[in-house]
């Protein structure tokens, strides 16, 4: 029997992990001191390293709450791959498609893309 | 474990024992049904009735291009039909079909389960199906749709009604969320139950390849739609509301929008396909009665599929003024993802090599299969080379790739699965002599149709045209077109007849076909070991698993019709 | 076998054993979790999209947003999980009157978070601040339809915030080309489309009620400082806060069932499945907010 299969005697207690109520909170207070250091980092103006310590302290606060509140530190680890997996689509499609409009998007913004030019010098002919 | 008898083929039957079929009674049973089982069917059924629908939408489509000028129908006829023939065929027939059908009906069986994970969430699937469905009609109903499938940005956000109004985009693209939504709980509950269903003794390597194929087809349901379920549901608030993420009379990006759709569709034709990939598999290997060759090589290609057709969306967009930089990206990913799908081809034709091939009707979808399917990835090619593409872009060309694709290749497979596990789910057979015909006549037909589609889009007859003549059009081209159009709704009409003969002799056989054994073709799977039509919880014991693709264990049957355990062997003999 | 034995009611028929039906419903959660974190990855993608691309405009509209009541509900609905998580805690403890207590707040929490983001909306929308209305005009839709070659209306004139401010722009009926060069900080209508703007489409409507003390008493579209499409922070904003708030919506029905449950004592240490997938869902709910929050209201 393989460690994957399903059917191991059964057990009528035992299953899931129980997590302490002290680690929950001392997690969520963590989150609390968190919240109130993202929002403190924010009033100091440094430009567009802002964006990305909010981002790295909501990353934070995002892996103690699926780590802890979620029990995926003490789950199976296949739980754990899916959700990653799920982060991981998200940001191949947020990158490709950044990177696409980032290439033309000066074009549109300036309202000069080449063929509008020309097709606009066309219509006012 | 204990090692009770094998549910092996029943020897003969006089009476039919209480199956899943008339183990209860009355159209409320049929209903409320949590069995796996009878989900399928009805999936099945409610399928092939969407099939039938979108079908005679392009029968009037082809009609209309018979001949040049106004035939039948005028312009925004003509938008409106092709919309609902494509939005239909691929919502409502296409993504569904495998999976939801055959696949809820075999899948626990071959599994060796007595159900699926969650059974109550198979059926809500279905009543979001039958939901979907309903607001597809809607649509019909408040106006009709003439975006295209696609509902590219601005057709879908201008058009038939103004803005703020309830009409047909609308609840086709609400349609199209729910059906997302009945994909994906689908697909989430054949992962569970692949996962953690499985009997003792049933490992990954042990499954059979159309499980693989099942699986990875999961992995896109739950991974991919939800974009989709995004996308439209972003389509409807812009087109009722006009919030303009998407609309550029709102200040929107119209090219993101293609990003959106594109990144579900890409990997949602593969939800088409994959599936049937899977069923071709089994066939190959059951009908020529040789073990698959290279079972890990096909198991591994659907799974690299499903994870590379994640990267190639950009291939729809290469004249959307996407960026250069991306096309070049998108065009040189495209290529690898017609490397897995050779390796299927070539282990297929391996398989087939020195087997003893019964040429019976699922055997011929298969190889019908096989050659289609190899026309459509290889015109996929010069569709992901950028240079030609900027000529084949929006042509029939690429009509007739993705009709390869999704008719040769998706429909082609459902057929051939529908006829392997017809005495199965029915616990009829059908009339093998008709069955060749309708399968040939199917053949042919589709050949003549899309083949003539190529050369239109080479020549440059464009996608989405109602006419090809009047002024703009030199009068020999539209001679041209009009000669090959004829040629290609010619063969759409044989095409059809193949169709209605296929309906014509499976409906007979539900009332006069001689009554199947448990295991008609030889098959080595779960499945065949159980009576056709199983009964209501599939097995009363865990069955036993051996290698399904061994079937030197089996043999001929002259009395059954069928093939059952080989005498000379004690049951356990032959399991690995 | 074992299967024929110990068979508890909440075990359904085609499981083995709880612990094969426990795990099934956490593979099936975790699944669907992940359809919500691409469902809510497209949105995101929008938002990275816009901002990449447009920053000014997003600095400009998150000022109308009150951090205040962000941080609040921050606070809310980690609280909210933390009990919740606890409650999971107290179930496979059987502790049944923690367990109701702590469902109890958990909705607490849900109602509150919906109450301020209530404030909030009505707030806006009572200055008009639907998606961006006040910050731009919809186009004459109606002239665009009728594509008239002696018109062109093809809206491609970088059109600057002080010929916004003065309500000029509107009286050109045919834009042409080679106005003044756009500022690099602002953006400019898409480059094709019809986008004609319609005679008056820049004067501002007028508020319904004036007697609200304002932080902001210029008009935005009045505003020299706004940037062009500012109203797609807006659009964004109501996207993605409104999709989160409905999930937040559905976490109180189900609560409010998880709730009933409990009371009626359905649940103990040996099956506490629902509760724990319960959880589950509304764990995300609040990881999502967590994103949320810094992205509108802290930039
Ligand atoms: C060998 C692999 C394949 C390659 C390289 C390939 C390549 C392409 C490319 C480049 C296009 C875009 C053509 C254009 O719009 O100019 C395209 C269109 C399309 N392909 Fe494929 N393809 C492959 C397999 C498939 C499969 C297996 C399916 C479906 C089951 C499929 C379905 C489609 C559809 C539906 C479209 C057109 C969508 C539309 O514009 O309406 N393709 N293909
Ligand atoms: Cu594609």
């Amino acid at each position: 029997m393989t460690t994957e299969s399903p059917d191991n005697p059964p057990s009528s207690h035992g299953v899931g992990h129980i997590v302490p109520i002290k680690t929950l909170v001392a997690t969520g207070l963590a989150l609390l001191v968190f919240t109130l250091i993202t929002v403190w980092a924010a009033k100091i103006d440094l430009g567009d390293l802002n964006i990305w310590i909010a981002l790295a302290i909501a990353a934070l606060k995002a892996t103690l709450v699926v780590l802890f509140f979620m029990h995926l530190r003490y789950d199976r680890p296949f739980n754990g791959i899916i959700f990653v997996t799920s982060l991981a689509f998200v940001a191949l499609f947020i990158s490709f498609a950044l990177t696409d409009t980032k290439e033309y998007a000066p074009d549109v913004d300036t309202g000069n893309a080449p063929r509008v030019v020309e097709a606009l010098d066309e219509l006012q002919q | 474990m204990t090692t009770n008898e094998v549910t092996t083929p029943i020897e003969s039957e006089p009476a039919r024992e209480t199956n899943y079929l008339n183990a209860t009674t009355g159209i409320m049973s049929w209903l409320g049904t949590l069995d796996h089982k009878r989900i399928g069917v009805m999936y099945l059924v409610s399928v092939l009735m969407s099939f039938f629908v979108a079908g005679l939408f392009a029968m009037v489509i082809r009609i209309e291009l018979m001949w040049p000028g106004e035939t039948i129908i005028d312009q925004d006829t003509y938008n409106q039909m092709f919309t609902l023939h494509g939005a239909i065929m691929v919502f409502l027939v296409l993504i569904p079909s495998v999976p939801a059908s055959l696949g809820n009906f075999v899948l626990p069986i071959m599994l060796g389960a007595k159900d699926v994970a969650f059974p109550r969430l198979n059926l809500f699937s279905y009543y979001l199906w039958v939901t979907g469905a309903v607001m597809a009609v809607a649509a019909i109903l408040f106006g009709g749709v003439d975006t295209g499938w696609t509902f590219y940005v601005p057709y879908s956000t201008t058009g038939v009604d103004d803005r703020g109004a309830m009409d047909g985009v609308f609840f086709l693209t609400m349609a199209v969320f729910v059906l997302g939504f009945s994909s994906i709980f689908t697909g989430l509950n054949f992962i569970v139950t692949i996962h953690r269903l499985r009997p003792p003794g049933m490992t990954w390597f042990k499954m059979p390849l159309f499980l693989w194929a099942i699986y990875a087809t999961g992995i896109l349901q739950v991974m991919a739609t939800p974009v989709i379920g995004i996308t439209v549901l972003l389509l409807a608030v812009e087109r009722t509301v006009g919030i303009g993420i998407f609309d550029p009379s709102l200040g929107g990006d119209p090219i993101l929008f293609q990003h959106f759709f594109w990144f579900y569709s890409h990997p949602a034709v593969y939800i088409m396909i994959l599936p049937p990939m899977g069923i071709i598999s089994e066939l190959i290997s059951v009908h020529s009665h040789k073990h698959i060759f290279g079972y890990r090589f096909i198991a591994f290609s659907s799974v690299a599929i499903a994870i590379f057709s994640f990267l190639v969306w950009g291939h729809h967009m290469f004249v959307s003024s996407q960026s250069p930089l991306l096309n070049v990206v998108f065009s040189a990913i495209t290529f690898s993802v017609a490397i897995p799908s050779a390796v299927k081809v070539f282990n297929w034709l391996a398989t087939l090599y020195k087997g003893s091939i019964s040429l019976n009707t699922p055997m011929l979808y298969a190889l019908s299969f096989i050659f289609l399917f190899t026309i459509a990835g290889l015109t996929g090619l010069p569709l992901a080379v950028i240079a030609t593409d900027i000529h084949l872009h929006d042509t029939y060309f690429v009509v007739a790739h993705f009709h390869y694709t999704m008719m040769g290749g998706a429909l082609t497979g459902m057929l051939g699965g529908i006829h392997h596990w017809w005495p199965k789910i029915t616990g009829r057979m059908y009339s093998e002599v008709w069955g060749r015909i309708a399968c040939g006549l199917v053949f042919v037909g589709f050949n003549v149709t899309f083949f003539t589609q190529f050369v239109l889009g080479s020549l440059g007859m464009p996608r989405r045209y109602h006419d090809y003549s009047g002024p703009g059009w030199a009068q020999e081209t539209t001679d041209l077109f009009h000669s090959l159009h004829f040629v290609s709704t010619m063969g759409s009409f044989i095409m059809a007849l193949g169709f209605f003969l296929t309906a014509g002799y499976l409906i007979h056989s539900l009332f006069r076909g001689r009554r199947a054994p448990a295991n008609p073709w030889g098959g080595r799977s779960l499945e065949w070991q159980c009576p056709s039509p199983p009964p209501v919880y599939n097995f009363a014991e865990p069955p036993h698993v051996g290698d399904c693709y061994d079937f030197s264990v089996l043999e001929w049957d002259e009395q059954e019709q069928g093939y059952h355990w080989r005498r000379d062997l004690a049951h356990d003999a032959g399991e690995a | 076998m074992s299967h024929a034995d110990a068979h508890p009611d909440f075990l359904r028929h085609h499981f083995h054993t709880p612990k094969q039906q426990f795990e099934a419903g956490k593979l099936g959660m975790w699944l669907f979790l992940a359809t919500e974190v691409l469902l809510f990855g497209g949105l995101f993608c929008g938002y990275a999209v816009w901002r990449g691309n447009h920053p000014e405009m997003f600095k400009y509209g998150s000022q109308f947003l009150e951090t205040k009541w962000g941080a609040i509900n921050t606070a809310v609905l980690i609280t909210s999980s933390l009990t919740m998580a606890a409650a999971v805690t107290a179930a496979q403890r059987d502790n049944r009157r923690a367990l109701v207590t702590l469902l109890s707040l958990t909705l607490a929490g849900a109602l509150v978070f919906l109450g301020i983001k209530y404030i909030e909306y009505s707030h806006k929308f009572h200055e008009g601040w639907f998606p961006g209305m006040k910050f731009y005009e919809k186009p004459d839709l109606q002239h665009a339809k009728t594509w008239d070659h002696s018109k062109p209306i093809i809206g491609n004139e970088p059109f600057t915030a002080a010929a916004g401010a003065t309500g000029q722009a509107s009286q050109s009926a045919a834009p042409t080309r080679g106005g003044p060069e756009a500022e690099p900080s602002t953006v400019a209508l898409a480059a094709i489309g019809p986008a004609g703007l319609r005679p008056g489409a820049l004067e501002p409507p007028q508020p319904a009620h004036d007697d609200h003390a304002e932080a902001h008493t210029t008009h935005p579209l009045q505003d020299p400082q706004r940037p062009r499409n500012a109203h797609m922070f807006f659009n964004i904003y109501f996207m993605m806060t409104g999709l989160h708030g409905l999930h937040v919506l559905g976490g109180v029905l189900l609560l409010s069932w998880l709730i009933i449950g409990a009371v009626k004592g359905r649940f103990s240490a040996q099956y506490f499945t629902p509760v724990d997938l319960g959880g589950l869902y509304w764990h995300v709910v609040d990881l999502i907010w967590i994103f949320l929050f810094p992205l509108f209201y802290l930039i």
